[in-house]
């Protein structure tokens, strides 16, 4: 939460002249949002850290918790944070030079290209993945077009590698937004001025939009980095059974109806999360303030 | 200031799309010249002055700086810092590290950046500031900060794009005497850019009105005031009377019917002319002793004199006087010979576009 404020910073700040009395109507506005965050964030996280507490009769325990020391949740652990981590650094390797075209371009045809990245929203998260099944399937599209070309087949689909394709081409837009975002709103005469005094455009570049940019980078990553660690989705359409993740055991544990073993990996994939944004926004808040001369 | 021409534009034109910004504009600047580009916003300034720093390239023409062609020079490559008009500092930079940017990127030693930082800082008023991030300094301190970090690099000429515009009326007054004292203090060119017409008096050598992509007129406060070139330049520059008029033989013009004797000579016989008539420089007098009379229909209290409107002979006269005449007051209107400014009406093209815009 704290991260995405950041990127928020410079519209809040302006938009601060409410009147005391205006702000203390529009109070009320929050109270719908406020009930549903209490009825669908807090007492289900409350209801999860219960089960995973608790044991079969109601008894506290660590043994759900203790699951995650079993080697086959390990692996799965291990695997979805290497997966995670190898497609949010692609997609912030395609989304960085994006969103710096864009920022250069004029503003018909930037938005014309935002617009691009952003359709495939428009559709479906499943059927996405779905259609990369289809495109990657051994009898699919890739290579069928392989094989016209009397190329050998590629073995992708229920490999990492697939899943990778999956999550960068699902989280990608939301890693260029963000990132976008922020260098659209650097001033062009702070850029300039680095010119002026005497940088080359790549010295410009390493010296002031990157660290400019680096709340937009720091929402991007946690906008792709977390939904990538905890998706089963994806896995289970593009890994099929072969390559477990966290997501598709616990996922597993819920089906299953074992649910104080689901809330348990549940809560130490929470603390995996919470523990790599606290990592990124500490990296963050290191390089506000000092620069890297 | 010297002859010495440091900057010499020649022939530049610049378009964005169908929409012409600068045409033909020629224009030199001399070594150690305070040089101010003045005009309303649209009028091509603040673009004559980044094609000056290379953040522009010019559609046409040649920008000499010290008798070499920079037009194609990226800004970098270029001895000249600018100043910008949201003053534009890194803000993940503390004051030192922004004032230090230019030197770290030349590479110079440690100690020579400490001691310009320092320098630079006395300079400008702000010792101490060293480790404070931008952020937390007002817009005056902010612009300081910005005029520190470009004359740290001892630039050979400042471009300065209208770098009080964002700040209030007395801190503003305050920094035209600092700017003043920097540049005295410098020794180097200043090339400012502004649409207040008393910033452009109070600092300049050399004041270059321009509107609708053409130079107006080029020369020293004194002249731009006193024998403005044509209307536009005698409405931007300070309040004015400006009337059609008749010039009837040399030293002497009917205006709105009666005849003014003046100083100027060589305007033909019986020929329509404009004339500019400043409001301090109308004596409202007796009835009797006024070259026309007429009728004070509006007072107003400025403080240091009245503006009071006279209506007279079909013109309403603004005039600035430290005598009272009371609303509904016949008085009459005399005007010293050498008050009096004649000036040709617009023939060409070019002048056409220099016509009043209201």
């Amino acid at each position: 939460m704290k991260i995405i404020k950041n990127v928020n910073k410079s519209e809040t700040t302006n938009e601060g002249g409410l009147h005391l009395s205006q702000a203390a109507s529009i109070k009320w506005l929050s109270f719908p949002y406020i009930i549903w965050m209490i009825g669908f964030i807090i007492l289900p996280l409350i209801v999860i850290l219960y089960y995973g507490l608790t044991g079969k009769e109601d008894n506290f325990t660590l043994d759900n918790i203790a699951l995650i020391t079993d080697y086959k949740n390990w692996k799965s652990l291990l695997l979805a944070l290497r997966l995670s981590v190898i497609s949010t650094l692609i997609c912030l390797l395609l989304a960085y030079p994006l969103a710096l075209i864009l920022r250069k371009s004029k503003m018909n045809s930037s938005s014309f290209i935002v617009l691009i990245i952003i359709l495939p929203m428009w559709m479906n998260f499943l059927l996405r993945t779905i259609a990369w099944q289809n495109i990657l399937e051994k009898t699919g599209i890739l290579n069928s077009i392989l094989r016209f070309f009397h190329l050998p087949a590629l073995e992708i689909i229920n490999t990492p590698a697939a899943i990778i394709i999956g999550m960068v081409y699902n989280f990608l837009p939301f890693m260029v937004l963000p990132i976008f975002n922020v260098l659209i709103k650097i001033d062009q005469n702070v850029i300039n001025a680095a010119r002026d005094l005497g940088a080359n455009s790549f010295q410009t570049f390493l010296k002031i939009i990157l660290h400019l940019s680096i709340p937009g980078v720091i929402s991007g990553i946690t906008m792709v980095f977390v939904p990538s660690l905890t998706t089963f989705v994806i896995s289970t359409i593009l890994g099929g059974s072969k390559v477990l993740l966290i997501g598709n055991v616990i996922e597993q544990q819920f089906r299953l109806g074992n649910w104080n073993a689901g809330s348990g990996l549940s809560l130490v994939l929470m603390v995996f999360v919470l523990l790599s944004m606290a990592i990124i926004s500490k990296y963050d808040k290191e390089s506000e303030g000092n620069s890297l001369w | 200031m010297t002859d010495n021409k440091l900057i010499n534009l020649i022939n530049i034109t610049k378009s964005y799309g169908d929409h012409v910004v600068l045409d033909n504009l020629n224009l030199y600047i001399r070594e150690n010249e305070f040089l101010t580009l003045l005009g309303p916003s649209g009028c091509g300034k603040t673009t004559t002055l980044r094609i000056i720093g290379g953040f522009e390239n010019p559609d046409s023409g040649q920008v000499i700086f010290e008798g070499k062609d920079i037009t194609n020079l990226p800004p970098n490559k270029r001895q000249l810092n600018t100043v910008f008009q949201k003053y534009a500092l890194f803000s993940h930079m503390t004051i030192a590290e922004n004032i230090a940017f230019g030197l770290k990127i030349k590479k110079k030693s440690k100690a020579y950046i400490q001691d310009k930082i320092k320098y630079a800082l006395k300079l400008v008023n702000l010792e101490g500031y060293e480790n404070r991030m931008p952020d937390s300094l007002s817009g005056g301190q902010q612009q300081r900060i910005a005029i520190a970090r470009a004359i740290v690099n001892e630039p050979k000429v400042l471009l300065l794009d209208e770098p009080l515009g964002a700040l209030d009326l007395k801190l503003r007054q305050d920094m035209q005497y600092e700017l003043i004292r920097l540049k005295n203090e410098l020794g180097i060119t200043f090339i400012y850019v502004t649409h207040d017409q008393e910033e452009a008096l109070t600092m300049s050598d050399t004041i270059v009105v321009m509107n609708q992509v053409y130079i107006q007129q080029v020369g020293t406060p004194e002249q731009i005031y006193n024998e403005p070139k044509n209307a536009f330049v005698a409405d931007f520059i300070g309040d004015s009377n400006i009337i059609s008029a008749t010039f009837v033989e040399d030293k002497l013009v009917n205006i709105l019917g009666a005849n003014f004797p003046c100083v100027d000579v060589g305007f033909g016989r019986n020929k329509p002319v404009d004339v500019v008539i400043r409001p301090e420089d109308i004596d409202l007098v007796k009835p009797e002793d006024g070259i026309i009379t007429g009728r004070v229909t509006s007072l107003i209290f400025k403080g240091v004199h009245y503006e009071m409107e006279v209506m007279a002979n079909g013109h309403e006269w603004l005039v600035h006087s430290t005598d009272l005449f009371p609303v509904g007051s016949q008085v009459g209107i005399k005007v010293d010979p050498f008050d009096i400014h004649i000036m040709n009406k617009p023939e060409s093209e070019d002048e056409k576009a220099v016509q009043l815009e209201e």
